[in-house]
């Protein structure tokens, strides 16, 4: 068994198109997400997500490029660009062949496949690009990191809704800590926010008109969000051995499912994969001193998860932190555990607990330190990130302080 | 299963009678209920027939879809809308107002 760590990250989301803009934003709990600026944006009657705004492709990719590239896969690879330059890696020969991509989404190019369906049905069109199979194809992203950066080893996207990302980050842990791989590139990352992507989550009734108020009383719903989290999981002694700025450990992964309920989450199998994780970390409970909740902001996740902390951690759930930001970045569906993620290192590396923002009014069946709306100075040690789909699939990550 | 009615039109599959709210209200949620029209009462709440949180949307969606009309309806906030679900005499009334305010 090898320990895990962390040596490079990279964002693009609604607080920032780096790493830095973003712990900023998280810090001066600055809210993304706001009107969106998308197509038939009117015949939608909900119209705010968490949008990366002024974003110009071309000023990034070449036109062969966006030829390839759905919105999702160009977020992947700016936020990839980034980690794999602070993490100072390069990959050829055997490194190159023990080192891959695991990564998550929940969509896919969604872009690309709402602007095709409207050009053959409402354009009448016949004919589409030839490249739309490879653009819209969920592993597209994951195929053009590996190709980027010469990353021959285990590479392949994880779909598991709004826990896509936590499933892959999970999965490359164990890659690097079972030997299999030395280097691990992995996250997420969603562009849904489109009209199609918007539309179907409309028919739920789950989705705030307003804002994402997690753990408020007066919280009505989750708000969409778009953007990629890529992290670099490397082999903590294969860092060491050369230096590299270790960021924090990975130390502990669980993943269950509630076999329940499309859609209801379950108090039972969210304590069971957070127990799990706890477990697999080898750590004790009192250990924990954040938590990075789901927190979607509707009303049965953010109680049923403050019950399941609550189950798990007994009195000490009275001792910890547990924030949801994505009251400021909003939902990334498949890409939000990776976005997440850099709340859990921004607490263990800079020592600020990201707040609860949009917070208004207690909820008595969400009575835990839900850091309102003003970010926290707070050493700790260890944290969680939560993720809890749709379909009742859960997965946890654990990381500390190295 | 209770396919008589179609919803879309209002006929009924005898001829071309057009059904009131009420029948179109009570067929809708009898077959997400899964049960006959006559066996849901005006008193009854949705628990009654057993309808839980996703039936719920169902049934205002096949409502939405039935009478041309947008219900206001966030399913973290049941009881904050106008629309009054707490029986199916209720739902039927809530459906009337709507008509009345958004009909074409």
């Amino acid at each position: 068994m090898h320990r895990v760590a962390i040596t490079g990250m990279g964002t693009i989301n609604a607080l920032g198109a780096d790493v830095p803009a973003t712990f900023t934003a998280m810090r001066e709990g600055r809210c993304g997400i706001g009107p969106l600026e998308i197509a038939d944006v009117d015949r939608l009657s909900i119209q705010i997500g968490g949008q990366v705004k002024g974003y110009d492709e071309a000023a990034y990719f070449n036109r062969q490029k966006i030829a390839l590239y759905d919105r999702f896969t160009q977020f992947t690879l700016l936020a990839t660009e980034q980690a794999l330059s602070q993490s100072g890696l390069r990959f050829s020969g055997a490194l190159a062949d023990h080192s891959g991509v695991v990564l998550g989404t929940s969509g896919g190019g969604l872009n690309t496949q709402d602007e095709n369906y409207r050009a053959v049905y409402e354009g009448g069109k016949n004919r589409v690009h030839p490249f739309i199979v490879p653009k819209l194809m969920n592993n597209a992203a994951a195929s053009h990191v590996s190709m980027e950066y010469n990353l021959r080893g285990p590479s392949f996207t994880v779909a598991t809704a709004c826990a896509s990302s936590n499933h892959a980050m999970g999965q490359a842990f164990n890659m690097v800590r079972s030997g299999m791989a030395k280097v691990m590139v992995t996250g997420g990352s969603e562009a849904m926010l489109c009209f199609g992507g918007i539309k179907a989550w409309e028919g739920l009734r789950v989705m705030s008109k307003d804002a994402c108020r997690p753990f408020s009383a007066t919280r009505n719903g989750m708000v969409q969000g778009e953007g990629a989290g890529v992290f670099v999981f490397e082999e903590l002694e294969h860092a060491r051995a050369r230096g590299a700025d270790i960021l924090c450990e990975v130390v502990g992964f669980a993943m269950n499912s509630d076999a329940a309920d499309i859609v209801m989450p379950s108090k039972q199998g969210a304590a069971r994969a957070i127990a799990g994780a706890l477990r697999d970390a080898k750590l004790p409970k009192e250990t924990v001193g954040y938590i990075n909740a789901h927190g979607t902001g509707t009303a049965a996740n953010d109680k049923t998860e403050c019950a399941a902390v609550a189950d798990v951690f007994g009195a000490h759930a009275d001792q910890l932190m547990i924030s949801s930001t994505k009251s400021m970045h909003g939902h990334l569906i498949g890409g939000t555990g990776a976005v997440e993620l850099l709340a859990c290192i921004m607490a263990l590396r800079d020592g600020v607990i990201a707040p609860t923002i949009g917070y208004e009014e207690p909820d008595p069946e969400c009575a835990l330190d839900v850091v309102p709306n003003i970010a926290r100075d707070a050493s700790v040690d260890v944290v969680i990130s939560n993720a809890f789909a749709f379909g009742g699939l859960n997965a946890v990550l654990v990381l500390r302080k190295v | 299963m209770c396919c008589d009615y179609d919803y879309i039109t209002g006929a009924n599959k005898l001829g071309t009678r057009r059904m009131s709210t009420q029948d179109k209200v009570i067929a809708i949620i009898a077959e997400q209920a899964l049960l006959e029209p006559s066996d849901v009462k005006l008193e009854h709440s949705l628990a009654d027939v057993g309808i839980d949180s996703l039936g719920l949307v169902e049934s205002i969606f096949a409502i939405e879809e039935a009478f041309d009309v947008t219900v206001p309806f966030n399913a973290n906030q049941p009881d904050a809308s106008d629309f009054d679900i707490s029986s199916i005499a209720a739902i039927i009334a809530a459906v009337d107002k709507l008509v009345a305010e958004q009909g074409k």
